[in-house]
């Protein structure tokens, strides 16, 4: 499969991985590893000096490259104090800019996205912000700076898969950054189809942390991504309302 | 003097610097990172950053989400 390149840096897996979800590190570690991912994303919370174990860890041993999220914020200056904060403990500037409405959606607010998208690019930072499948916002986004984006296919943790595809289609049409699905995967098949609609990548944590055998749905997912994406570059049939004889008709 | 260290209140001798108030919570250096009322504090200053009165001091990891 062709790599994956996200401001400048080549992924040979096209499966972002998420960490939210997992029973125990040691789940997680397999199913990261079944996965096949390079790129995982974590959350930044106060430190608790009685937890055992760091998701860093089973990353740095695993080769993962982290990707730290703003997961929690409300506000633009939230999340740029976080990512501000991710910067200096991992030593990393990218960041996944996630800046929730309400709590009971998890939607993203696009207000307070941007404005938060702005900041942070202005602040030297590889910025890949969690969005609707909102075309407008995606081509505003890019504008502005950021190094992909990713829309939802459905509110986090959901797994209703990919509730407008035609809005993806225009994300991925007009987008001259990676287009990465992002929140709402629940199996295989939805990972396929992000890639088939031609996003560049699918993150997802949920459908994997929390099925019933994590490491065999990170297998599924990789092979579905890998799937989707070669259908994708060798271009489907077109749809047709009638039969097709695919034999002769004639004897 | 009064400071706020993750949310709880606690009582540390005057002069108290980050690092000291970061080592009450934990001896990792690498992986964690520091902001003093809302304003990042590079690990570079730790040492040489004391905290004043009522100061809310974050300390922050890297955790399983997202």
């Amino acid at each position: 499969m062709d790599d994956l390149i996200i401001a400048g840096e080549k992924f040979s897996s096209r499966l972002i991985m998420g960490t939210g979800g997992a029973p125990s590190l040691e789940v997680l570690d397999q199913a990261l590893a079944a996965s096949g991912t390079e790129l995982t994303t974590v959350a930044m919370r106060r430190l608790d000096p009685s937890a055992r174990g760091s998701v860093l860890d089973v990353l740095r041993r695993r080769g993962i490259k982290v990707l730290p999220n703003t997961a929690g914020c409300f506000t633009a200056g939230e999340a740029v104090l976080t990512a501000r904060l991710a910067r200096e403990a991992l030593g990393t500037n990218w960041v996944k800019l996630e800046v929730i409405a309400d709590e009971r959606t998890l939607l993203p607010d696009p207000i307070e996205t941007f404005d938060a998208a702005e900041r942070l690019v202005a602040d030297g930072f590889v910025v890949l912000p969690y969005i609707g499948d909102d075309p407008a916002l995606a081509r505003r986004l890019e504008q502005a700076g950021c190094a992909a984006v990713m829309p939802l296919g459905a509110p986090i943790g959901s797994g209703l898969g990919i509730r407008n595809p035609h809005n993806i289609e225009l994300i991925v049409e007009a987008a001259g950054v990676p287009v990465i699905l992002d929140a709402g995967i629940g199996t295989a098949s939805d990972a396929a189809l992000a890639m088939e609609l031609g996003c560049d990548a699918v993150l997802l944590a949920t459908a994997v942390t929390r099925a019933q055998r994590p490491d065999l749905m990170a297998a599924a997912m990789r092979s579905a991504v890998q799937a989707g994406r070669l259908a994708r570059q060798a271009g489907r049939i077109p749809r047709r309302r009638y039969a097709e004889a695919s034999s002769p008709m004639t004897p | 003097m009064k400071v706020t260290i993750n949310g709880s209140p606690r009582e540390v001798p005057d002069g108290t610097t980050v690092a000291q108030a970061v080592r009450i919570l934990t001896t990792a250096t690498t992986g964690v990172a520091v902001a003093v009322n809302d304003e990042v504090v590079t690990r570079g200053s730790w040492d040489t950053t004391a905290l004043g009165d009522s100061d809310r001091v974050e300390v922050l990891t890297a955790v399983q989400g997202g």
